[in-house]
């Protein structure tokens, strides 16, 4: 498996979640996810400014072999959505962590972050 | 990779859609070595094939030549399909890995008291170069005078070369060949293949790669509750010789003659979904049932969603599939979505 960044966490269900400056959270899926959905055809991202809550589903990845919902992993207001995936969904296969972000939450509760696992936790589940 | 009905398979080498690409571009190399081969011989055997397969064996002139046909039950449904071929020997069937054990005591249990017998080859190999560029490879894997002679091959022909037989048949929609070939000469042929500019595929590249080319997959489009009828296989049942007996063939003349039966098509969705199989098809939001699909994919060719479905008959154009609560409308045509590199849906 490829390093996990540091400053990310993740649900046990493959996203992963990065704390930006401003109470801004990024959201993607993690590289693990990508390869075992082997390639990406279609992203089907939340609509913007819709509320969602931690755990709730947000986005579909469909990839040739397999759909699979993405849940969110934090509460709050969708403030940006990752828009070229609509046109180069293969974007989530080649840059999982940097490139292939789904879209940015302006959170409501910043503890919720806590409850995520660690990038320690989520590879030792992983490799279960 | 994947336990594949007892083998060990690659889904993919590296990317599918790469594999994919590359087949319908280039060159693409398959071990298909799962598939079953079975020999058959003795004095009866071309009589025991004519009353075995739907398809008729009497119109294989040349040896090596190749016939596509179904094995049909009693009541017409299909145990499997296969590609038979004339040999020197006898006769030769390539039918389906997940079906070798049934198939194997079905084919046994008719033999009756006709003078002929059958082996599994599992001596052979088998490999499939398939693309555009699949004849460049092979005059690097094979001696000018066969490369010379596999150009002037028509789809469904072949020829022997020291024991291994190459035909122009395949499961992408391409130009290539399959060969069957010595399980000691196996491996060479690949690498020298692949040092000529094949790439391998694996198994989910061969997917989407005959669901592009509108080919069933036993299972799917196929299986022995389903008519040739409906699957897009009448053509391959041969009732040219009317005096010719074989299995299946009263309940497929009756059902033919019925008409009552759905169709295999093609679908074509311009939204982004992905319909898969055993999905419902509609032809109205009331959802009242009207086909099912078979096998749905992402089209890397088309680049969007197809599928082939069994549907009941009718003039209209579009049907709707529902995904994720949402409905998409798709266009219905044939079976077929691309051939030799060009979309023909």
């Amino acid at each position: 498996m490829k390093d996990i960044p540091e400053n990310y966490k993740f649900l046990s269900s493959h996203e992963w979640a990065r704390l930006e400056e401003d109470g801004i959270v990024t959201v993607g899926i993690s590289d693990y996810a990508q390869d075992q959905l082997g390639d990406i055809v279609f992203v089907e991202l939340p609509e913007l400014d819709s509320e969602v809550n931690q755990g709730d589903e947000a986005a579909v990845v469909e990839s040739v072999k397999a759909a699979s919902e993405v849940y969110s992993p934090m509460s709050g207001k969708i403030v940006d959505l990752n828009s070229s995936l609509e046109d180069s969904p293969e974007i989530v296969n080649s840059s999982a962590f940097e490139e292939g972000w789904f879209f940015k939450i302006e959170v409501t509760d910043s503890s919720e972050f806590e409850n995520l696992l660690t990038p320690e936790e989520y590879s030792e589940q992983c490799e279960d | 990779m994947v336990d594949f009905h007892g083998w060990n398979m690659p889904i993919n080498y590296g990317s599918q859609l790469s594999e994919h690409e590359q087949v319908r571009n280039s060159c693409g190399i398959f071990d298909v070595s799962h598939m079953t081969i079975l020999d058959f011989k003795g004095k009866d055997a071309k009589e025991f094939l004519r009353k075995l397969l739907a398809n008729d064996i009497n119109s294989l002139n040349e040896y090596f030549d190749g016939l596509y046909s179904a094995l049909l039950n009693e009541s017409g449904g299909i145990l499997d399909d296969l590609i038979a071929y004339k040999l020197e020997s006898g006769y030769r069937l390539v039918v389906n890995c997940a079906t070798r054990e049934s198939d194997i005591s079905w084919i046994a249990s008719q033999v009756g008291d006709m003078d002929v017998s059958f082996s599994e080859r599992t001596d052979l190999s088998m490999i499939a170069i398939q693309g555009p560029n699949a004849l460049k490879v092979l005059s690097r894997c094979f001696n000018a005078e066969t490369t010379s002679e596999l150009m002037k091959k028509r789809p469904f022909e072949g020829l022997m070369e020291n024991g291994t037989l190459v035909t122009t048949t395949g499961y992408t929609g391409e130009k290539g060949v399959e060969v069957m070939i010595d399980n000691e000469k196996a491996n060479s042929l690949w690498q020298k293949a692949i040092q000529s500019g094949a790439s391998p595929v694996g198994l989910a590249a061969r997917d989407t790669l005959r669901l592009e080319a509108g080919m069933n997959l036993y299972g799917f489009e196929m299986d022995e509750k389903i008519s040739p009828l409906e699957c897009n296989m009448a053509w391959t049942v041969s009732l040219k010789d009317k005096e010719r007996n074989f299995i299946g063939k009263e309940a497929f003349e009756l059902k033919k003659k019925t008409g009552d039966h759905q169709l295999l098509k093609g679908l074509l969705f311009e939204d982004r979904c992905i319909v898969r199989s055993n999905q419902e098809i509609f032809f109205d939001e009331q959802k009242t049932k009207k086909g099912i699909v078979t096998s749905g994919t992402y089209s890397p060719t088309l680049k969007k969603s197809i599928a082939l479905a069994r549907i009941a008959p009718s003039y209209r154009e579009t049907c709707l599939a529902e995904v994720r609560g949402k409905i998409f409308t798709a266009a219905i045509g044939q079976p077929r979505f691309v051939k030799e590199g060009k979309i023909v849906f």
